[in-house]
Protein backbone atom coordinates (compact mmCIF):
# COMPACT_ATOMS: atom_id res chain seq x y z
CA UNK A 1 0.00 0.00 0.00
CA UNK A 2 2.61 2.29 1.08
CA UNK A 3 4.31 2.15 -2.68
CA UNK A 4 1.08 3.23 -3.82
CA UNK A 5 0.60 6.39 -1.61
CA UNK A 6 4.06 7.49 -0.11
CA UNK A 7 5.47 8.87 -3.78
CA UNK A 8 2.86 11.31 -3.07
CA UNK A 9 2.79 11.98 0.60
CA UNK A 10 6.50 12.30 0.89
CA UNK A 11 7.45 14.23 -2.61
CA UNK A 12 5.72 17.45 -3.63
CA UNK A 13 6.78 17.38 -6.68
CA UNK A 14 4.72 14.04 -7.38
CA UNK A 15 1.62 15.71 -5.56
CA UNK A 16 1.90 18.73 -8.13
CA UNK A 17 2.83 16.37 -11.20
CA UNK A 18 -0.54 14.55 -10.09
CA UNK A 19 -3.05 17.04 -9.85
CA UNK A 20 -1.90 18.25 -13.11
CA UNK A 21 -1.88 15.71 -15.33
CA UNK A 22 -5.23 14.85 -13.69
CA UNK A 23 -6.60 18.30 -15.02
CA UNK A 24 -4.96 17.40 -18.48
CA UNK A 25 -6.68 13.82 -17.98
CA UNK A 26 -10.19 15.47 -17.49
CA UNK A 27 -9.78 17.95 -20.04
CA UNK A 28 -8.79 15.64 -22.44
CA UNK A 29 -12.06 13.66 -21.40
CA UNK A 30 -14.11 16.07 -21.99
CA UNK A 31 -12.69 17.41 -25.93
CA UNK A 32 -11.81 13.76 -26.66
CA UNK A 33 -15.30 12.23 -25.95
CA UNK A 34 -16.16 14.54 -29.02
CA UNK A 35 -12.83 13.47 -30.78
CA UNK A 36 -13.73 10.24 -30.37
CA UNK A 37 -17.66 10.54 -31.18
CA UNK A 38 -16.64 12.39 -34.35
CA UNK A 39 -13.81 10.55 -35.76
CA UNK A 40 -11.69 13.66 -35.78
CA UNK A 41 -8.42 11.62 -33.85
CA UNK A 42 -6.27 12.48 -36.97
CA UNK A 43 -7.33 16.09 -36.96
CA UNK A 44 -6.16 16.01 -32.77
CA UNK A 45 -2.80 14.31 -34.16
CA UNK A 46 -2.67 17.08 -36.58
CA UNK A 47 -3.52 19.93 -34.28
CA UNK A 48 -1.06 18.03 -31.48
CA UNK A 49 1.94 18.78 -33.71
CA UNK A 50 0.96 21.66 -35.79
CA UNK A 51 1.24 23.53 -32.63
CA UNK A 52 4.93 22.77 -32.57
CA UNK A 53 6.41 25.91 -34.72
CA UNK A 54 4.39 27.79 -32.19
CA UNK A 55 6.61 26.84 -28.97
CA UNK A 56 8.97 26.50 -30.83
CA UNK A 57 9.35 29.93 -32.06
CA UNK A 58 7.94 31.14 -28.84
CA UNK A 59 11.41 29.36 -26.72
CA UNK A 60 13.84 30.99 -29.46
CA UNK A 61 12.15 34.87 -28.78
CA UNK A 62 12.35 33.93 -25.18
CA UNK A 63 8.28 34.38 -24.55
CA UNK A 64 5.44 32.27 -22.96
CA UNK A 65 5.42 28.34 -25.04
CA UNK A 66 1.61 28.89 -24.23
CA UNK A 67 1.58 31.86 -26.20
CA UNK A 68 3.57 30.50 -28.85
CA UNK A 69 0.89 26.96 -28.44
CA UNK A 70 -2.06 28.89 -29.05
CA UNK A 71 -0.51 30.66 -31.62
CA UNK A 72 -0.31 27.88 -33.40
CA UNK A 73 -2.87 26.01 -33.58
CA UNK A 74 -5.15 28.86 -34.76
CA UNK A 75 -3.03 28.52 -37.84
CA UNK A 76 -3.40 24.54 -37.25
CA UNK A 77 -6.98 25.50 -37.05
CA UNK A 78 -7.37 27.98 -39.88
CA UNK A 79 -5.22 25.50 -42.30
CA UNK A 80 -7.21 22.80 -42.01
CA UNK A 81 -10.43 24.85 -42.73
CA UNK A 82 -9.15 26.22 -45.95
CA UNK A 83 -7.59 23.72 -47.07
CA UNK A 84 -10.08 21.34 -46.55
CA UNK A 85 -13.02 23.58 -47.89
CA UNK A 86 -10.60 25.08 -50.73
CA UNK A 87 -9.33 22.11 -52.59
CA UNK A 88 -10.52 19.02 -53.59
CA UNK A 89 -8.51 17.05 -51.50
CA UNK A 90 -9.86 13.78 -49.16
CA UNK A 91 -10.03 15.01 -45.69
CA UNK A 92 -7.24 13.26 -44.47
CA UNK A 93 -4.92 14.36 -47.47
CA UNK A 94 -5.46 18.02 -46.93
CA UNK A 95 -4.51 17.39 -42.95
CA UNK A 96 -1.56 15.27 -43.23
CA UNK A 97 -0.41 17.87 -45.38
CA UNK A 98 -0.78 20.43 -42.72
CA UNK A 99 0.49 18.29 -39.99
CA UNK A 100 4.00 17.02 -42.02
CA UNK A 101 4.65 20.57 -42.44
CA UNK A 102 3.78 21.94 -39.40
CA UNK A 103 6.23 19.61 -37.54
CA UNK A 104 9.22 19.90 -40.06
CA UNK A 105 8.77 24.03 -39.74
CA UNK A 106 8.79 22.90 -36.03
CA UNK A 107 11.85 20.97 -35.83
CA UNK A 108 13.54 23.50 -38.64
CA UNK A 109 13.24 26.20 -36.02
CA UNK A 110 13.85 24.13 -32.62
CA UNK A 111 17.23 23.09 -34.90
CA UNK A 112 18.29 27.02 -34.68
CA UNK A 113 18.04 26.35 -31.04
CA UNK A 114 21.48 26.00 -29.07
CA UNK A 115 19.96 23.68 -26.34
CA UNK A 116 17.83 21.98 -29.48
CA UNK A 117 17.51 18.23 -28.26
CA UNK A 118 16.68 19.65 -24.76
CA UNK A 119 14.02 21.61 -26.46
CA UNK A 120 12.43 19.44 -28.56
CA UNK A 121 12.02 16.66 -25.95
CA UNK A 122 10.74 19.19 -23.39
CA UNK A 123 8.14 20.05 -26.33
CA UNK A 124 6.93 16.66 -27.47
CA UNK A 125 6.98 14.75 -24.19
CA UNK A 126 6.54 17.60 -21.72
CA UNK A 127 7.49 18.23 -18.00
CA UNK A 128 5.57 16.35 -16.12
CA UNK A 129 7.94 16.62 -12.98
CA UNK A 130 7.93 20.39 -13.54
CA UNK A 131 4.62 21.13 -12.67
CA UNK A 132 4.11 24.75 -11.23
CA UNK A 133 1.28 25.84 -9.23
CA UNK A 134 0.65 28.33 -12.39
CA UNK A 135 0.48 25.78 -14.58
CA UNK A 136 -1.93 24.05 -12.52
CA UNK A 137 -4.05 27.32 -12.66
CA UNK A 138 -3.64 27.67 -16.72
CA UNK A 139 -5.18 23.96 -16.60
CA UNK A 140 -8.12 24.59 -14.10
CA UNK A 141 -9.04 27.28 -16.24
CA UNK A 142 -8.58 25.13 -19.56
CA UNK A 143 -10.73 22.39 -18.03
CA UNK A 144 -13.67 25.13 -16.96
CA UNK A 145 -13.65 26.43 -20.30
CA UNK A 146 -13.85 23.21 -22.58
CA UNK A 147 -16.46 21.50 -19.99
CA UNK A 148 -19.11 24.89 -20.25
CA UNK A 149 -18.11 24.80 -23.81
CA UNK A 150 -19.00 21.06 -24.23
CA UNK A 151 -22.66 21.59 -22.02
CA UNK A 152 -23.69 24.07 -23.84
CA UNK A 153 -23.01 22.67 -27.55
CA UNK A 154 -24.48 19.05 -26.68
CA UNK A 155 -27.06 19.14 -28.85
CA UNK A 156 -25.09 20.72 -31.97
CA UNK A 157 -22.39 18.38 -31.19
CA UNK A 158 -24.75 15.35 -31.06
CA UNK A 159 -26.26 16.11 -34.38
CA UNK A 160 -22.71 16.46 -35.53
CA UNK A 161 -21.33 13.27 -34.92
CA UNK A 162 -24.71 11.08 -36.90
CA UNK A 163 -25.01 13.63 -40.03
CA UNK A 164 -23.50 17.46 -40.52
CA UNK A 165 -26.82 17.94 -43.18
CA UNK A 166 -28.90 16.72 -39.93
CA UNK A 167 -27.42 19.34 -37.52
CA UNK A 168 -27.81 22.28 -40.41
CA UNK A 169 -31.45 21.32 -41.04
CA UNK A 170 -31.69 21.66 -37.20
CA UNK A 171 -30.75 25.29 -37.30
CA UNK A 172 -26.97 24.43 -36.06
CA UNK A 173 -24.15 26.04 -37.96
CA UNK A 174 -22.00 23.17 -38.36
CA UNK A 175 -19.12 25.64 -39.01
CA UNK A 176 -19.54 26.97 -36.09
CA UNK A 177 -19.57 23.82 -34.23
CA UNK A 178 -17.27 22.45 -35.81
CA UNK A 179 -15.44 24.81 -35.14
CA UNK A 180 -15.86 24.87 -31.79
CA UNK A 181 -15.00 20.99 -31.34
CA UNK A 182 -11.69 22.19 -32.91
CA UNK A 183 -11.39 24.66 -30.26
CA UNK A 184 -11.49 21.92 -27.65
CA UNK A 185 -9.16 20.03 -29.08
CA UNK A 186 -6.92 22.89 -29.44
CA UNK A 187 -7.14 24.12 -25.90
CA UNK A 188 -6.50 20.42 -24.67
CA UNK A 189 -3.67 20.66 -26.65
CA UNK A 190 -1.90 23.85 -25.80
CA UNK A 191 -2.39 23.70 -22.19
CA UNK A 192 -1.96 19.99 -21.89
CA UNK A 193 1.74 20.14 -23.77
CA UNK A 194 3.39 21.57 -20.82
CA UNK A 195 2.25 18.73 -18.82
CA UNK A 196 2.44 15.55 -20.57
CA UNK A 197 3.95 16.87 -24.02
CA UNK A 198 2.15 17.87 -27.80
CA UNK A 199 2.83 14.15 -28.87
CA UNK A 200 1.74 12.31 -25.42
CA UNK A 201 -1.51 14.52 -24.92
CA UNK A 202 -3.39 12.97 -28.44
CA UNK A 203 -2.84 9.72 -26.51
CA UNK A 204 -4.84 11.25 -23.50
CA UNK A 205 -7.29 12.47 -25.96
CA UNK A 206 -7.92 9.50 -27.29
CA UNK A 207 -7.29 6.37 -25.55
CA UNK A 208 -9.46 7.12 -22.44
CA UNK A 209 -12.61 7.68 -24.26
CA UNK A 210 -12.00 5.07 -26.66
CA UNK A 211 -12.39 2.74 -23.37
CA UNK A 212 -15.53 4.97 -22.72
CA UNK A 213 -16.74 4.13 -25.83
CA UNK A 214 -16.19 0.81 -25.50
CA UNK A 215 -19.27 0.94 -22.86
CA UNK A 216 -21.30 3.78 -23.13
CA UNK A 217 -24.48 4.53 -24.77
CA UNK A 218 -24.34 8.06 -23.71
CA UNK A 219 -21.98 11.12 -24.54
CA UNK A 220 -22.42 12.16 -20.58
CA UNK A 221 -21.11 8.29 -19.40
CA UNK A 222 -18.38 8.40 -22.12
CA UNK A 223 -16.82 11.49 -20.58
CA UNK A 224 -17.68 10.25 -16.96
CA UNK A 225 -15.70 6.80 -17.90
CA UNK A 226 -12.94 8.33 -19.94
CA UNK A 227 -12.60 11.04 -16.78
CA UNK A 228 -11.69 7.56 -14.49
CA UNK A 229 -9.72 6.03 -17.03
CA UNK A 230 -7.41 9.23 -17.02
CA UNK A 231 -7.42 10.11 -13.94
CA UNK A 232 -5.98 6.33 -12.66
CA UNK A 233 -3.81 6.23 -15.78
CA UNK A 234 -2.33 9.66 -14.06
CA UNK A 235 -2.09 7.63 -10.89
CA UNK A 236 -0.66 4.66 -11.71
CA UNK A 237 1.81 5.97 -14.67
CA UNK A 238 3.35 8.17 -12.22
CA UNK A 239 3.96 5.82 -9.73
CA UNK A 240 5.23 3.35 -12.63
CA UNK A 241 7.28 6.03 -13.56
CA UNK A 242 8.36 7.03 -9.69
CA UNK A 243 9.36 3.55 -9.39
CA UNK A 244 10.61 2.12 -12.70
CA UNK A 245 12.44 5.53 -13.24
CA UNK A 246 10.38 5.91 -16.66
CA UNK A 247 9.13 9.29 -18.58
CA UNK A 248 6.57 10.47 -16.55
CA UNK A 249 4.26 11.56 -19.55
CA UNK A 250 4.82 8.35 -21.51
CA UNK A 251 4.30 5.92 -18.60
CA UNK A 252 0.42 7.66 -17.98
CA UNK A 253 0.15 7.28 -21.75
CA UNK A 254 1.13 3.40 -21.97
CA UNK A 255 -0.91 2.79 -19.14
CA UNK A 256 -4.14 4.55 -20.40
CA UNK A 257 -3.17 2.71 -23.62
CA UNK A 258 -2.92 -0.47 -21.63
CA UNK A 259 -6.34 0.00 -20.03
CA UNK A 260 -8.04 0.47 -23.23
CA UNK A 261 -6.65 -3.47 -24.63
CA UNK A 262 -7.42 -4.41 -21.50
CA UNK A 263 -10.87 -3.56 -21.31
CA UNK A 264 -11.51 -4.20 -25.33
CA UNK A 265 -10.02 -7.76 -24.65
CA UNK A 266 -13.05 -8.24 -21.92
CA UNK A 267 -15.67 -6.88 -24.12
CA UNK A 268 -14.43 -9.21 -27.01
CA UNK A 269 -14.22 -12.32 -24.06
CA UNK A 270 -18.10 -11.27 -22.83
CA UNK A 271 -19.32 -10.97 -26.29
CA UNK A 272 -18.41 -14.41 -27.14
CA UNK A 273 -20.16 -15.67 -24.41
CA UNK A 274 -23.51 -13.65 -24.53
CA UNK A 275 -23.59 -14.43 -28.25
CA UNK A 276 -23.03 -18.73 -27.07
CA UNK A 277 -25.94 -17.86 -25.08
CA UNK A 278 -28.32 -16.09 -27.27
CA UNK A 279 -27.78 -17.53 -30.87
CA UNK A 280 -30.70 -18.98 -31.30
CA UNK A 281 -32.96 -16.13 -30.70
CA UNK A 282 -29.50 -13.14 -31.95
CA UNK A 283 -31.78 -12.57 -35.46
CA UNK A 284 -35.32 -11.56 -35.33
CA UNK A 285 -35.89 -9.71 -33.26
CA UNK A 286 -37.59 -6.49 -34.51
CA UNK A 287 -40.78 -7.46 -36.21
CA UNK A 288 -43.07 -5.01 -37.74
CA UNK A 289 -46.50 -4.63 -38.11
CA UNK B 1 -43.78 33.29 -59.20
CA UNK B 2 -46.62 31.12 -57.58
CA UNK B 3 -45.90 30.63 -54.18
CA UNK B 4 -49.88 28.87 -53.30
CA UNK B 5 -47.97 25.12 -52.80
CA UNK B 6 -45.75 24.01 -49.70
CA UNK B 7 -43.68 23.41 -51.90
CA UNK B 8 -43.06 25.85 -54.53
CA UNK B 9 -40.14 26.21 -57.02
CA UNK B 10 -40.03 28.50 -60.29
CA UNK B 11 -37.10 27.97 -63.04
CA UNK B 12 -34.86 26.51 -59.85
CA UNK B 13 -31.36 25.25 -60.58
CA UNK B 14 -29.82 23.63 -57.57
CA UNK B 15 -26.00 22.52 -57.46
CA UNK B 16 -22.88 22.61 -55.65
CA UNK B 17 -20.17 25.24 -55.39
CA UNK B 18 -21.06 27.34 -59.02
CA UNK B 19 -21.53 24.31 -60.83
CA UNK B 20 -25.47 23.64 -61.51
CA UNK B 21 -26.23 19.83 -61.44
CA UNK B 22 -30.08 20.36 -62.81
CA UNK B 23 -32.20 23.65 -64.16
CA UNK B 24 -35.44 24.49 -64.58
CA UNK B 25 -37.03 22.92 -62.11
CA UNK B 26 -40.54 24.56 -61.18
CA UNK B 27 -43.07 22.47 -58.44
CA UNK B 28 -46.11 23.53 -57.14
CA UNK B 29 -46.63 20.80 -54.20
CA UNK B 30 -50.12 21.76 -52.11
CA UNK B 31 -50.19 20.56 -48.38
CA UNK B 32 -50.52 16.15 -47.70
CA UNK B 33 -48.86 16.00 -51.21
CA UNK B 34 -46.23 13.46 -52.38
CA UNK B 35 -42.98 14.88 -54.43
CA UNK B 36 -41.40 11.55 -55.62
CA UNK B 37 -37.85 12.52 -57.25
CA UNK B 38 -36.79 9.67 -59.63
CA UNK B 39 -33.23 9.40 -61.60
CA UNK B 40 -30.22 7.94 -62.00
CA UNK B 41 -27.28 7.95 -59.73
CA UNK B 42 -25.39 11.29 -59.99
CA UNK B 43 -28.98 12.68 -61.20
CA UNK B 44 -29.58 15.50 -58.85
CA UNK B 45 -32.06 13.92 -56.86
CA UNK B 46 -30.17 14.34 -53.39
CA UNK B 47 -28.78 18.01 -54.51
CA UNK B 48 -32.38 19.38 -54.69
CA UNK B 49 -33.26 17.30 -51.87
CA UNK B 50 -30.47 19.18 -49.84
CA UNK B 51 -31.87 22.43 -51.21
CA UNK B 52 -35.60 22.39 -50.31
CA UNK B 53 -33.70 21.58 -46.80
CA UNK B 54 -31.72 24.67 -46.95
CA UNK B 55 -28.43 22.54 -46.81
CA UNK B 56 -27.30 23.88 -50.35
CA UNK B 57 -27.96 27.21 -52.16
CA UNK B 58 -30.51 27.82 -54.97
CA UNK B 59 -27.95 28.49 -57.89
CA UNK B 60 -31.06 30.63 -59.94
CA UNK B 61 -34.55 30.73 -60.09
CA UNK B 62 -37.07 31.12 -56.88
CA UNK B 63 -37.77 28.31 -54.29
CA UNK B 64 -39.87 28.80 -51.27
CA UNK B 65 -40.72 25.98 -48.83
CA UNK B 66 -44.23 27.01 -46.36
CA UNK B 67 -43.84 30.14 -48.02
CA UNK B 68 -40.39 30.84 -46.69
CA UNK B 69 -36.27 30.53 -47.90
CA UNK B 70 -35.78 26.92 -47.64
CA UNK B 71 -34.25 26.37 -44.16
CA UNK B 72 -35.39 29.14 -42.54
CA UNK B 73 -37.64 27.33 -40.12
CA UNK B 74 -36.37 24.42 -39.00
CA UNK B 75 -38.73 23.10 -36.69
CA UNK B 76 -41.25 22.88 -39.68
CA UNK B 77 -39.03 21.03 -42.19
CA UNK B 78 -37.50 17.60 -41.39
CA UNK B 79 -34.50 15.99 -43.51
CA UNK B 80 -33.61 12.42 -43.59
CA UNK B 81 -30.10 12.03 -44.73
CA UNK B 82 -28.83 8.63 -47.13
CA UNK B 83 -27.08 6.74 -44.69
CA UNK B 84 -26.05 8.96 -41.87
CA UNK B 85 -22.57 8.26 -41.96
CA UNK B 86 -21.39 7.11 -37.88
CA UNK B 87 -24.15 4.94 -37.21
CA UNK B 88 -21.55 1.59 -37.49
CA UNK B 89 -19.78 3.44 -35.03
CA UNK B 90 -21.86 5.48 -33.22
CA UNK B 91 -21.80 4.41 -29.17
CA UNK B 92 -25.33 6.14 -28.68
CA UNK B 93 -28.80 4.98 -27.38
CA UNK B 94 -30.93 4.39 -30.39
CA UNK B 95 -33.72 6.47 -28.01
CA UNK B 96 -30.71 9.28 -27.66
CA UNK B 97 -30.65 9.86 -31.42
CA UNK B 98 -34.43 9.34 -32.24
CA UNK B 99 -34.45 12.56 -29.28
CA UNK B 100 -31.97 14.11 -31.98
CA UNK B 101 -35.38 15.00 -33.95
CA UNK B 102 -36.61 17.41 -31.04
CA UNK B 103 -33.81 19.49 -31.02
CA UNK B 104 -34.86 21.93 -33.73
CA UNK B 105 -37.92 22.65 -31.23
CA UNK B 106 -35.51 22.65 -28.44
CA UNK B 107 -32.74 24.87 -29.64
CA UNK B 108 -29.55 24.74 -27.61
CA UNK B 109 -30.29 24.75 -23.90
CA UNK B 110 -34.11 24.27 -23.55
CA UNK B 111 -35.01 20.84 -21.59
CA UNK B 112 -36.72 18.61 -23.54
CA UNK B 113 -40.58 17.89 -21.65
CA UNK B 114 -42.58 15.13 -21.33
CA UNK B 115 -44.57 15.88 -24.85
CA UNK B 116 -40.54 15.30 -26.57
CA UNK B 117 -40.71 12.17 -24.74
CA UNK B 118 -43.75 11.39 -25.68
CA UNK B 119 -42.80 12.38 -29.46
CA UNK B 120 -40.04 9.81 -29.19
CA UNK B 121 -41.62 7.23 -27.88
CA UNK B 122 -44.52 7.30 -30.56
CA UNK B 123 -42.13 7.89 -33.44
CA UNK B 124 -40.17 4.69 -31.93
CA UNK B 125 -43.17 2.58 -32.06
CA UNK B 126 -44.72 3.53 -35.33
CA UNK B 127 -41.03 2.37 -37.15
CA UNK B 128 -41.26 -0.48 -34.94
CA UNK B 129 -37.99 0.34 -33.75
CA UNK B 130 -39.22 0.29 -30.15
CA UNK B 131 -37.41 -2.98 -29.16
CA UNK B 132 -34.21 -1.14 -29.90
CA UNK B 133 -34.45 1.86 -27.77
CA UNK B 134 -32.05 0.91 -25.07
CA UNK B 135 -29.25 -0.75 -27.79
CA UNK B 136 -26.57 1.28 -28.91
CA UNK B 137 -26.94 2.38 -32.43
CA UNK B 138 -24.00 0.39 -34.21
CA UNK B 139 -24.85 -2.83 -32.20
CA UNK B 140 -28.04 -2.35 -34.52
CA UNK B 141 -28.53 -4.26 -38.02
CA UNK B 142 -28.86 -1.72 -40.90
CA UNK B 143 -32.22 -2.08 -41.12
CA UNK B 144 -33.15 -1.41 -37.21
CA UNK B 145 -30.51 1.59 -38.03
CA UNK B 146 -32.61 2.80 -40.55
CA UNK B 147 -35.29 2.54 -39.14
CA UNK B 148 -34.00 4.40 -36.55
CA UNK B 149 -33.64 7.48 -38.06
CA UNK B 150 -36.68 7.22 -40.04
CA UNK B 151 -38.24 7.49 -36.03
CA UNK B 152 -35.97 10.30 -35.50
CA UNK B 153 -37.75 12.07 -38.73
CA UNK B 154 -41.01 11.26 -37.05
CA UNK B 155 -40.44 12.51 -34.23
CA UNK B 156 -39.26 15.94 -35.02
CA UNK B 157 -43.45 16.77 -36.11
CA UNK B 158 -42.48 18.65 -38.96
CA UNK B 159 -44.97 19.82 -41.74
CA UNK B 160 -42.25 19.14 -45.03
CA UNK B 161 -40.16 15.83 -44.88
CA UNK B 162 -37.45 15.27 -46.75
CA UNK B 163 -36.70 11.94 -46.98
CA UNK B 164 -33.24 10.59 -49.01
CA UNK B 165 -33.76 7.12 -50.04
CA UNK B 166 -35.11 5.96 -46.78
CA UNK B 167 -35.84 2.09 -48.21
CA UNK B 168 -32.22 1.81 -48.98
CA UNK B 169 -30.84 -1.51 -46.84
CA UNK B 170 -34.38 -2.34 -46.00
CA UNK B 171 -36.39 -6.05 -46.41
CA UNK B 172 -39.83 -6.29 -47.80
CA UNK B 173 -41.73 -5.18 -44.20
CA UNK B 174 -39.07 -2.31 -43.71
CA UNK B 175 -40.50 -0.75 -47.33
CA UNK B 176 -44.27 -1.38 -45.89
CA UNK B 177 -43.61 0.59 -42.97
CA UNK B 178 -42.29 2.99 -44.88
CA UNK B 179 -44.70 3.46 -47.53
CA UNK B 180 -47.21 3.07 -44.51
CA UNK B 181 -45.19 5.87 -42.99
CA UNK B 182 -45.08 8.31 -45.45
CA UNK B 183 -49.63 7.62 -45.73
CA UNK B 184 -50.44 8.51 -42.27
CA UNK B 185 -47.67 11.76 -42.46
CA UNK B 186 -49.81 12.79 -45.83
CA UNK B 187 -53.08 11.90 -44.58
CA UNK B 188 -52.40 14.49 -41.17
CA UNK B 189 -51.20 17.18 -43.72
CA UNK B 190 -47.82 16.87 -43.92
CA UNK B 191 -45.79 17.22 -47.09
CA UNK B 192 -43.57 14.23 -48.22
CA UNK B 193 -40.50 14.56 -50.80
CA UNK B 194 -39.00 11.48 -51.37
CA UNK B 195 -35.97 10.58 -53.44
CA UNK B 196 -35.55 6.90 -54.61
CA UNK B 197 -34.41 4.30 -57.11
CA UNK B 198 -37.50 2.70 -56.45
CA UNK B 199 -40.44 3.22 -59.73
CA UNK B 200 -43.07 1.67 -57.11
CA UNK B 201 -42.62 4.34 -54.58
CA UNK B 202 -43.78 6.90 -56.96
CA UNK B 203 -47.40 4.94 -57.46
CA UNK B 204 -49.06 7.25 -55.02
CA UNK B 205 -47.56 10.66 -55.54
CA UNK B 206 -48.77 13.89 -56.12
CA UNK B 207 -45.92 14.54 -59.11
CA UNK B 208 -42.97 12.67 -60.00
CA UNK B 209 -39.93 14.41 -61.00
CA UNK B 210 -37.58 12.13 -63.24
CA UNK B 211 -33.97 13.40 -63.38
CA UNK B 212 -31.27 12.53 -65.02
CA UNK B 213 -29.00 15.89 -64.75
CA UNK B 214 -31.72 17.10 -65.92
CA UNK B 215 -35.25 17.51 -65.89
CA UNK B 216 -36.37 14.70 -67.79
CA UNK B 217 -40.46 15.07 -67.37
CA UNK B 218 -42.22 16.28 -64.36
CA UNK B 219 -46.20 15.59 -63.55
CA UNK B 220 -48.25 13.33 -62.14
CA UNK B 221 -46.91 9.01 -62.22
CA UNK B 222 -48.92 8.25 -65.40
CA UNK B 223 -47.51 11.65 -67.17
CA UNK B 224 -43.95 11.25 -66.06
CA UNK B 225 -43.18 8.16 -65.68
CA UNK B 226 -44.52 6.75 -69.30
CA UNK B 227 -41.92 4.69 -71.06
CA UNK B 228 -40.42 7.49 -73.41
CA UNK B 229 -39.37 9.49 -70.66
CA UNK B 230 -37.86 6.08 -68.50
CA UNK B 231 -35.98 5.17 -72.21
CA UNK B 232 -34.50 8.62 -72.18
CA UNK B 233 -33.69 8.33 -68.01
CA UNK B 234 -32.32 5.06 -68.14
CA UNK B 235 -31.81 4.14 -72.08
CA UNK B 236 -34.49 0.94 -71.16
CA UNK B 237 -37.90 1.04 -69.66
CA UNK B 238 -39.38 -1.02 -66.84
CA UNK B 239 -40.75 -4.84 -67.29
CA UNK B 240 -44.62 -4.57 -67.48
Amino acid sequence: MNLLVAPFTDNEFMRLALVASVLVALTCAVAGTWVVLRGLAFVGDALAHGVLPGIATALLLGISGLVGAAAGAIVMMAGVGLVTRRLRLAGDTAIGLLFVTMLALGVAITSRSESFTGDLTRILFGELLGATEGKIGVQAVALAAVSATAVVCRRPFLMLSVDEGLARSAGFSARLFGALTLAMVAVSVVTGFQTVGTMLVLGMLVAPPATGALFARRAGSMTAIAAACGAVSCWLGLLVSYHLDIAAGASIVLVATGIFTIAAMAKEVARAGRHDDELPHAHGTVHLP
Amino acid sequence: MSTTGTIAASRLAVGHGHHAVVRGIDLDIPAGGLLVLIGTNGSGKSTLLKTLAGLLPPLDGDVTVLGQAPGDDPRRTAYLPQHPVSSHTLPLRAADVVAMGRYARRGLLRPLRQEDRDAVTIAMRRTGAEETADRAVRDLSGGQQQRTHLAQLLAWGADVLLLDEPTAGLDLNGRATVARIIDEERARGATVVLATHELADAEHATTVVLLAQRVVSCGPPSEALRDEHLRECYGFTQPH
